[in-house]
């Protein structure tokens, strides 16, 4: 580096470079700050031995893979229980919501934002209203609802299913909010070009707005499958069996069971991580706009 | 219907009155998904929680006893509930130390990847990576490191050279809420942090050059130009930092289930025990009512500063 500056280092110049180096040492420390237990999860899990995973949880070694490495805690998880299961009902159930709440929360939106109707600013009024009600506050109230739904195939309860973990969360008052914001920002002279030839209004929703719109549906899209991968408190409420569970759940059961084991349970928790990081690192600019548009809530 | 009465002479409607009408129609078609869904999840949910709050409905009723109005009985036993109260006095405590330690941690690590250095992008994946790391993992894995033999002791240790700990962090009642605060400041600071790097972002960078050329140092301009410039992303970020303090509950439930003694317990952990494991759904939505009642102060608190910001402007 020093070799691309011809000029020799002048007060300035020094002062700079020692800044960059300050910044760079913390920055780093708090790289460390925030990678450590990821780094100790994954490293544990693959220590076969569970005594050694427990030897070196106390010091520098719980970095290190060392020892007998390989993949025998992730086969543990595998046999011990449904762990196949609990993937597929989380994927399903991530896959589902984020699908059909794209849609519907879009076409609301498409609505809201562009079609003339009476009522239209109420219904605007009361979608914005809706984004404070967290579903934390009707939770309970809506067990007792769920609890006695029918079901299509006679079922008399909505307990221990996936709509139960699906239905409630597709239309979402704050992603109709977003998709609203961006579809007012979209020119209409596109729109109205159509309009002329004689296009259908879902046309123009189809073949118009939505490829203007890839980064909104994006942004929810990614919103919508963290939530939905990472919900815990509700599917613990409606799930009592494995049947319907998700991961979330899962692990906790898991983690109540005696003796703990750790590596197996490093093994768990990385399965549940590690697919989620690969799409993060694949995905991180869209990852950290999502999240940054949040901010404009309000 | 309208159209067979008008008579044929009549020039037919131009295009655009006709659209008008079908727009409307179209219009509640496509909106009619997401209202009927919002008011079945939401809207219906929420009116219930206000009666039930004044009943005391059982998830399962007993035929012998009939749900039964009771009055305000579920609000005042609610407040004479020492888990209640500990509870919501825990949520205060985590908003007190939670919100600005987080805040000004999100805001610094913002401030540092912004410099036009090289390596800010792997440095920024790394502080967001917790963000997208399931709050039940977190929680699991902490445990492992709050472990009485675990990593967090021994480095207290080491660092101090053997006067602190070990401590027992999840089975001290003094204990138990920090420790969880620093899982929860670690898994959510990277969130804030993107947010205020987008509010960075936007400030004008004429602003930066003309302190600099009056001479302000960079401490100067952060206090001259940056914050002020901040201040709506930080009325953001400290309210719905504080939202987030109100409905505590994965990694508490995970951990530690409310204990020692109630020392971790939390307004909405209450709430899922009282309606969920105990079956009481009238008094869990008292519970949750007055829940409700505090987000409502904090966010209508949060439109009104933004607003009033917005006509300053």
């Amino acid at each position: 580096m020093a070799a691309t500056t011809s000029a020799p280092p002048t007060g300035y110049g020094l002062r700079k470079r020692i800044r960059e180096w300050i910044t760079y040492l913390a920055m780093s420390a708090l790289a460390i700050f925030f990678l450590f237990p990821i780094v100790f999860m994954l490293v544990s899990s693959v220590k076969n031995s569970e005594t050694q995973v427990l030897a070196d949880m106390s010091n520098l070694y719980a970095f290190v893979p060392r020892g007998d490495l390989g993949l025998q805690n992730y086969r543990d998880v595998f046999g011990q229980l449904e762990f196949g299961r609990l993937v597929v009902n989380s994927t399903f159930i991530m896959v589902l919501t984020v699908l059909v709440g794209l849609l519907v929360n879009s076409l609301i939106a498409y609505a809201l934002a562009r079609l003339r109707f009476k009522g239209r600013d109420f219904l605007l009024g009361i979608v914005v209203a809706l984004i404070i009600v967290p579903f934390e506050a009707v939770a309970v109230p809506l067990l007792l609802l769920v609890n006695r739904l029918p079901w299509f195939g006679g079922a008399s309860t909505w307990l221990d299913s996936y709509q139960v973990q699906i239905i409630p969360f597709i239309a979402d008052a704050f992603s109709i909010f977003l998709f609203y914001q961006f579809f007012i920002n979209i020119p209409k002279d596109l729109e109205e070009a159509a309009l002329v030839d004689g296009a259908s209004l879902f046309r123009i929703y189809w073949n118009i707005i939505l490829p203007l719109s890839r980064p909104i549906f994006a942004t929810v899209a990614i919103l919508q499958a963290l939530a939905a991968w990472n919900r815990f408190m509700w599917p613990l409420m409606v799930t009592r069996g494995i049947a319907a569970r998700p991961l979330t759940v899962g692990m906790q059961s898991f983690f109540g069971q005696d003796p703990r084991l750790w590596g197996d349970l490093m093994a768990f928790a990385s399965m549940i991580t590690i697919p989620v990081l690969i799409i993060f690192l694949l995905f991180q600019k869209w990852f950290v706009q999502s999240v940054a548009s949040t901010g404009i809530k309000g | 219907m309208m159209d067979a009465a008008i008579p044929k002479t009549v020039p037919k409607r131009s295009r655009l009155t006709s659209g008008r009408t079908s727009e409307a129609f179209m219009a509640w078609i496509f909106s009619a998904p997401a209202i009927i869904l919002l008011i079945v999840f939401l809207v219906i949910p929420f009116i219930m929680a206000i009666g039930l709050a004044f009943t005391d409905q059982r998830l399962i009723p007993n035929p012998n006893l009939p749900t039964q109005f009771v009055g305000l009985r579920n609000f005042v036993r609610m407040f004479a509930d020492e888990a209640f109260r500990r509870g919501l006095l825990n949520n205060f405590y985590f908003v007190i130390v939670v919100v600005p330690v987080q805040t000004a941690l999100a805001l610094f690590l913002a401030i540092l990847i912004n410099q036009k250095l090289r390596g800010m992008n792997f440095y920024r994946t790394i502080y967001f990576a917790p963000v997208v790391t399931s709050m039940v993992v977190v929680a699991i894995v902490w445990t492992f490191l709050y472990n009485q033999d675990g990593l967090i002791n021994s480095f207290l240790s080491a660092i101090s050279f053997g006067a602190l700990g070990p401590y027992d962090w999840l089975r001290n009642t003094k204990l138990v809420f920090p420790a969880i605060m620093v899982l929860s400041i670690w898994q959510g600071a990277g969130f804030q942090m993107v947010i205020y790097l987008a509010g960075l972002q936007e400030i004008p960078t004429d602003l930066y050059e003309a302190a600099d050329v009056d001479g302000a140092n960079k401490i100067q301009q952060f206090f001259y130009v940056t914050w002020p410039q901040l201040r709506n992303t930080t009325i953001f970020v400290v309210l719905a930092t504080t939202i987030l303090a109100f409905k505590l509950f994965d990694q508490v439930k995970v951990m530690t289930n409310g204990g020692p003694q109630n020392a971790s317990m939390t307004t909405m952990l209450y709430v899922i025990e009282q309606g969920w494991g105990q079956l009481k759904v009238g008094y869990a939505s008292a519970v949750s009512v007055v829940f409700f009642l505090i987000v409502l102060v904090v966010s209508l608190l949060q439109r009104r500063f933004l607003r009033e910001e917005r006509q300053v402007e």
